[in-house]
Parts: structure tokens; sequence; C-alpha cells
């Protein structure tokens, strides 16, 4: 690519348009249902704990609170959305440029735009329905859906690979993943099934999944469950959601954890496994911790890519095709 | 040798995988919605050609291999080795049957060839695409016969095989595409 054509977009403009539009009509969608817009702090003193995200970083130099301290760009608004939904917000939504280190390819780009939303009342199943109706209607006229379907993650694992990602050994895994030939990386934990469980969904679950349809994950396992409540029972799952279409997972979503004490052993065990990784361990949100003592309402959240969904809407194999300026660009 | 992240990976970059050579073909960044990131990247063995797909937990790294391409003068076969030289250097460098493949077949003296080395040592060797050689034997062929248009097998002054039109004679002089091995022309000496 010459150097001097690199200043253009690399998006078409009427894709551009079709990503302002979708703006319009999500915000047209939660105005009629009574849902708030809210904008929160792209830089936090807090930090996700997750192993799995690296967080961008920056020093605030002053004045101030946190003057000469690390701030930390946001991985998704949802640490200050539920200190909103503590404070007697009602149901809210952001739409939220977010920012993840490490984290770039076809279908991921260093900053991206997260819808992300919170109802009251809502368990995952409900929230699961509301989802489908919107990206049904945000991607009506643009392409032709069949009927959502739903799969909780271990029928997932049975009906695809006949396998139960609940019990199954990590030998039973590596089986599983070198029958499908599957590469199997170094260093694989041998104690651990939750990156076994990873290599089979990305290699042959995800390319195989929503195609021409939505389709809903749910029900995950409890290690995976994230910010995700535990429902109690043999196994105990944890009642999170993803949607993929088209072999694209474009949403994650929980029915929310609101326990103060499981949240703080969560973010604790969190980053004793980035210590044991290797990786620095982060600050912790207190704060976030303070508003689940004083009371989340029951809730159900998600996050919705919107990149990803405009890359579904026009077709396009890559980001690049949907965003005005990605990483070589920016 | 530099070892290489799974960050750095890019299409042609040279890297070692169970004691072979490899050029990354390409590389994908998978990550389920929570949990550990996977690099999917496909690999050519640089001895065999071969091309197979090899996973990468996302931040594990990689040693580089020493690969590199040059070109170098065909000087001539021994029976069991084909030497070469650096036109630069004038060092010369050997290259064995497995690293000569067909293209042995296309090298007159004082071709100039594009040669892969591995740690200083030719791992494979590329004819130049067009060759222009003799035909030492080929079938009188029938004049005026146009149907078919399958040709008849010519032999080069190298003994490669070719099909060239009826209407080409031995002793005439042609070019030849090495990439595909198709006749292309007669040329004028």
């Amino acid at each position: 690519m010459p150097f001097s054509s690199l200043w253009r977009p690399s998006a078409p403009l009427a894709t551009l348009r079709l990503r302002a539009e979708l703006l319009a009509q999500i915000r047209a969608f939660f105005l009629a249902r009574g849902v708030l817009e809210v904008e929160t702090p792209v830089l936090s003193a807090a930090a996700i704990t997750d192993p799995h995200l690296a967080s961008f970083s920056t020093r605030y130099f002053g004045p101030g609170p946190h003057h000469g301290g690390m701030l930390y760009l946001h991985t998704s608004p949802e640490f200050p959305m539920k200190r909103l939904l503590a404070a007697g917000s009602g149901c809210i939504y952001q739409i939220a440029r977010v920012f993840r280190d490490g984290e770039a390819g076809r279908r991921h780009n260093l900053e991206f735009t997260l819808l992300e939303w919170y109802r009251l009342g809502f368990d995952h199943h409900r929230l699961m329905d509301e989802v489908a109706e919107l990206v049904t209607q945000l991607l009506a006229d643009r392409m032709a859906l069949g009927r959502p379907e739903r799969l909780s993650y271990g029928e997932l694992f049975q009906q695809y690979l006949a396998l139960n990602p609940y019990r199954s050994s990590i030998s039973q895994l590596a089986a599983c993943a070198e029958a499908r030939n599957v590469s199997i990386p170094a260093g694989m934990p041998p104690d651990d099934p939750d990156p076994w469980l990873d290599l089979l969904l990305t290699h042959c679950l995800e390319p195989r999944l929503g195609l021409g349809r939505l389709s809903f994950i749910y029900d995950y396992p409890a290690s995976q469950a994230a910010l995700a409540r535990l429902r109690p029972g043999d196994p105990p799952v944890g009642e999170r959601f993803e949607l993929y279409l088209n072999g694209i997972e474009l949403a994650n979503g929980f029915h929310e954890l609101g326990d103060a004490t499981e949240q703080r052993r969560r973010f604790e065990q969190e980053n004793a496994s980035r210590q044991a990784l290797g990786l620095p361990r982060m600050p912790v949100d207190n704060r976030l911790l303070a508003a689940l003592e004083s009371g989340l309402p029951d809730c159900a959240g998600v996050a919705l890519g919107l990149d990803r969904l405009a890359m579904l809407a026009v077709g396009a194999r890559s980001l690049t095709e949907v965003l005005a300026f990605p990483l070589d660009r920016a | 040798m530099a070892t290489y992240s799974t960050n750095e990976f890019k299409s042609g970059l040279k890297i070692m995988l169970d004691g072979d050579p490899y050029a990354i073909v390409e590389n994908e960044f998978v990550k389920p919605g929570k949990g550990q990131a996977f690099n999917r990247v496909k690999v050519r063995n640089l001895k065999t050609g071969r091309v197979i797909e090899r996973t990468f937990k996302s931040g594990d790294t990689a040693e580089g291999a020493d690969v590199v391409d040059v070109e170098l003068q065909y000087l001539y076969n021994d029976g069991e080795y084909w030497h070469f030289m650096d036109p630069q250097s004038y060092e010369q460098l050997t290259a064995d049957a497995a690293a000569m493949g067909d293209a042995g077949k296309w090298l007159k003296e004082e071709a100039i060839c594009q040669v892969t080395l591995w740690n200083g040592v030719p791992l494979s060797v590329a004819p130049p695409n067009f060759v222009i050689m003799t035909i030492v034997e080929t079938d009188p062929g029938l004049r005026g016969d146009t149907s078919g248009g399958g040709g008849k097998p010519a032999t080069l002054e190298t003994g490669a095989v070719v099909r060239v039109p009826l209407f080409v004679q031995s002793g005439e002089v042609i070019k030849v595409d090495t990439r595909t091995g198709d006749y292309v022309s007669r040329v004028k000496e």
C-alpha cells in the first residue's frame, strides 16, 4: 500500500453512513422502551482483572485526585454502569468506545464500539429475547435470518462433538481436538480444562455457529462465569450467554452477579491467576464492590460489538471494511 | 537466531517448528468471547513445500529460522551434487537432489537461480522463470496436420521433455516457462 493513500478511510463512505444509521436505530429502539442513555469514564484508576483481557494504561500528571498515578482505559463500561444501577438509574444503555491491548486481526481491533445495556428484573433468557429482537430489527432488509436458536453450552458440545464439557478429562478433550485435526499448541495446561474448551470452541464450533440465524449459547461452566451469577446444580453453571451469527461472536451477556463477597473473591482469584501467568496484578474496582454491597437490583446485562454487526450487515470479511481508520491508518 | 512472539507473526516470516524451517503463509487471531486467545497459523515447510496449520497460544513465541534467498550462478552437476557460485563473493555452494527437486532439468551452465539457504546450505532451488534451449530430439511431425492441437513431445539439451507444436523441429531453439513446463515460442538466434 503506497504511504500516500493511507490518509483515506479503509471503509467505503456508504458503510460509514450505514454505521450512523445503525446508531440512530439503536437509540430509537431504547428510547421507545424507556431505557436511558448514559456515559461513563473511559479512564479509571481501577481495571479489569480477567487474565485474558489486557488494559491500556497511561499516567496522569494531575492536578487533583490520582495525581501522578496510573489510569486504565476501560475494556468495557460494565463497572461504572453497575454503579449507576446500584444508585437507582433504572434500565440503562451506553454506546462506548472500548480498548483492548493485544487484540488485532480480521475480527479484532485494539479499539472498538460496544453497545452495552442493562435491564432490571430480566434474567439472561429474557435478555436474549430482547437481543434477538434488536439484532433482527437492525439487520432486517440487510440479510435474511432464520429463526433464532438457543443451545446450552453443554448441549453445544454434546451435539457437535459428542463431549460433556463439564465432566471430560483433559486427555478426553485433547483426544477430541486431535481427532478433529486441531493442532495442539505448546504450553496447554495439564490441569485446567478451560483453555482446552476454548481451543475446541474456537477451532471446531464457532465457525459452525449461527449460520444464517442468531445462535445463542447459554449456561457456561462455573469457571467461565466471568461476571455472571452462578446457578447451583449438578453441575453448577454461570448464567452467561454468547450470541453468534455466521460464525462471528457478536455479544456476551450475564444474569448479573450482585453478591459483593463473591465478586471480591473472583477479582482476587483472577489476580492470583494473573500472577501465576506472569502478568501484572490489576487494581480492583473497590467502588464497584461498595456499590454491590449497597445493593445491585436484580438485572441482566449484555455487550454487543457494533463493528462486527456492521461487518455482518455489509457482508464484510474483515473489520477494516467497516472502520474508517483501523490500526494501520490510525 | 531471534525468537518471535505471535504478535510479530506475519506472512513471509520464517520460523522453526519440529526442527524444520517454515514460512508463515497466513496468521489468524482467534479469541472466544471470554478466555484464551489463539493464533491459527498456516505454515509452509520450506523443505517439502507442504502447508500445514499450527495453533499457538497468543503471546507464545517461536524461534526464527535462518533462511535467506540469494541469487547464485549454476556451474555444473558432478552426478551427485549441483554446484553453484555466488557471483559477488565467488563462494561455491552445493545442492543435493532434495534441494534441487526438478529444477535441475531446466539448468544450463551459468543460469542464475534463486536459491533458498537454510543455515547457509541450499534448501531449495528455483530455476529462471524462462529458459532458452535447443531441441535435441522430436518427431518430424506432419506438416499441415493442425488437428488435435496437442502437439508432440520434444527433448531439450538438458534432458527435459516439453510438448511443442507440430511445426517445431529438432535443432530449433525454443523458450520454455519453467513454472508450468509449457512451450512459449521459437527463438531466432
